[in-house]
């Protein structure tokens, strides 16, 4: 075999691999869509591509059950939590990244450690105090609780981010008698846009996607975040799972998220990796 | 003459004296800033932790935690002769080490090729993403689905390829059910660990692979002996990672089969005796348990990662 087939084989079978990576990637998010789109007993017919494709499933979610007040549900608790996992980090990680203080690092660790927490293991204790600021049943109960993994990751985001602007920045407005909390606003604020958009769309995706508190801190059907929602969604009998409402919910819940995700996919590359490699 | 160093000393003993002034006021304008977060991490997190810890000891009911009343180790006492609780234990090791061992070996197979320069890059990072995005709720019901028994096109698919004769109960059959979790963990988190590894890939210097690439050595031996090697701390950074968040699974597995005895994991254990047996106490033992396994693994690793750094 001349070097030249040789490399053209090679080049075919690597391009065959991202084939396989693409089909393997997409095929389940597809197949979902797909049968989504499946009315009635087309369901239950394998076919690739939908021969008559009808809205029925998505209807149906609608009436069957709040679906429309979970999505607002989860939207509510999404943004809030981004808010204010934000704001409390943006604090915290100035006073991190950019002043020298004895327990500076220890405090970075016990941040870093309680990402680690699983998330059982604050499941009674956080019931308790659910409960007894009176918030069960309540989606402000989901907000406080999701501070438990939003904030580790976005106070170590964003600290390595303020420690890495040049002292130059600060140094003027120190010497201009700038009190702190301008400097924050002032200085930092605005360079910070890309780092803030980055930790806010992770810490989003992750209480848009939280299911273990959601599914034990609310009651009602009205409660209920997506995940629940779609987790809990059941026919008649257990055995008769309405899945074509299950997949259209599915499909509802996940296109905005890629979107997202795809609009942004350079920024969420780094931020995982920021947070990641370099901790 | 003397006058002008000493009033130029005085300038700088006035400095310092500012200066020290200053600092003292940046740190305790630290401490303000950080107080917040810290307030409220205590709050969802220290307290909520250490009250587990106590109910763990007690015979807390969910419809009573105020009547709860000490036992000393009871719980734990019951929990370690419990064959479910080790059933439980056994289930989320296996599958830890199955899907994080075949996530790190795919991932890397695609941040490899994620790394070579080809037309369509983007398009496959964004592909790759994908899994990533989607709720772990809906990749459990998306491919329960797809596992379906007799509309599930898995099966169609394998039977059309005459891989297998019948169709196969993948989720309900106690021989596939964890491998059914296993997969599907596998195809979410995949993505996560390539571009943990591809962000490693990019870091590596290119010398060594242009001096490899003129004295003619092959690809996989390059691969072997200079890529891996260099790339050993990402991936130990993101294989801990995937290993603390296998070991506290409890999504997918819970959704894609309930409290299966077969796929059962420790968190689910954990929520199974906490909220439908309200036994509270018990539960927390479990909870505990589960988190002494996750901090005593950290621990050892970031001394063993220390003391790696050091040499």
């Amino acid at each position: 075999m001349s070097r030249k087939t040789k490399q053209i084989i090679g080049r075919i079978a690597f391009y065959l691999l991202l084939v396989v990576i693409v089909f393997y990637t997409v095929f389940p998010f597809y197949w979902a869509i797909v049968s989504s789109l499946k009315a009635g007993s087309e369901l239950f017919k394998v076919e690739f591509w939908p021969s008559k494709p009808a809205w029925d499933n998505y209807v149906a979610v609608f009436r069957e059950q709040p679906f429309g007040r979970n999505i607002l549900n989860s939207i509510f608790v999404a943004v809030s939590t981004v808010v204010l996992s934000l704001a409390l980090a943006v604090a915290a990680s100035y006073a991190l990244g950019r002043i020298q203080f004895k327990g500076r690092t220890i405090l970075l660790f016990t941040v870093l450690g309680v990402s680690m927490f699983p998330q059982i293991a604050v499941l009674s204790g956080m019931f308790e105090l659910v409960r007894a600021l009176g918030l069960y049943n309540n989606l402000l109960s989901l907000t406080l609780s999701y501070m438990i993994f939003t904030l580790p990751f976005t106070v170590w985001v964003l600290t390595t981010f303020m420690r890495e602007l040049p002292k130059e920045l600060e140094e003027a407005a120190v010497v201009d008698g700038a009190k702190p909390f301008t400097i924050v606003t002032k200085v930092f604020m605005p360079l910070m846009g890309p780092a803030l958009a980055t930790t806010g769309l992770l810490a989003f995706i992750a209480a848009w996607n939280e299911f273990l508190f959601a599914l034990t801190f609310t009651l009602s059907g009205e409660m209920r975040t997506v995940p629940v929602a779609i987790a809990l969604i059941s026919g008649a009998s257990s055995y008769e799972l309405p899945w074509g409402n299950i997949m259209a919910a599915s499909v509802i819940v996940t296109v905005p998220l890629i979107v997202l995700v795809l609009i942004f996919q350079r920024r969420i590359v780094s931020g995982l990796t920021a947070g990641a490699v370099k901790g | 003459m003397n006058t002008v160093v000493t009033s130029a000393e005085n300038v700088v003993l006035q400095d310092k004296e500012k200066a020290s002034r200053l600092t003292r006021e940046r740190v305790r304008s630290a401490w303000l800033f950080i107080a917040p977060m810290l307030v409220v991490l205590a709050l969802v997190a220290g307290w909520p932790l250490a009250r587990t810890i106590w109910f763990g000891f007690t015979d807390a009911n969910l419809s009573n935690l105020e009547g709860a009343e000490f036992i000393g180790f009871a719980n734990y006492q019951y929990l370690l002769t419990d064959p479910e609780w080790w059933n439980a234990v056994w289930n989320t090791f296996v599958f830890a080490a199955i899907s994080v061992t075949i996530e790190t070996i795919l991932g890397l197979g695609i941040a490899l090729a994620l790394d070579a320069h080809f037309r369509g890059r983007g398009l496959l990072r964004a592909a790759v993403l994908i899994p990533w995005a989607i709720p772990t709720v809906v990749s459990a019901q998306m491919w329960g689905w797809m596992f379906h028994d007799v509309f599930g096109v898995i099966n169609h698919m394998l039977q059309g390829l005459g891989l297998i004769s019948k169709p196969i109960a993948w989720t309900a059959s106690p021989d596939t059910a964890l491998i059914a979790v296993i997969i599907v963990d596998v195809w979410k988190t995949t993505p996560f660990m390539a571009l943990l590894i591809l962000a490693g890939l990019q870091m590596l210097p290119n010398e060594c692979y242009e001096s490899a690439k003129v004295d003619g050595i092959h690809p996989i031996t390059v691969f072997f002996k200079i890529t891996l090697p260099l790339l050993k701390p990402a991936l130990m950074v993101a294989i801990i990672f995937r290993i603390l968040d296998a070991l506290r699974i409890f999504d997918l597995i819970y959704v894609m089969s309930g409290n299966n005895k077969d796929t059962m994991s420790m968190s689910v254990y954990a929520r199974q005796q906490l909220v439908d047996f309200q036994d509270v106490g018990y539960g927390s033992a479990a909870a505990t348990l589960l988190f002494l396994m996750i901090a005593i693994f950290t621990v050892v690793y970031l001394t063993l990662g220390k003391i790696g750094r050091e040499d």
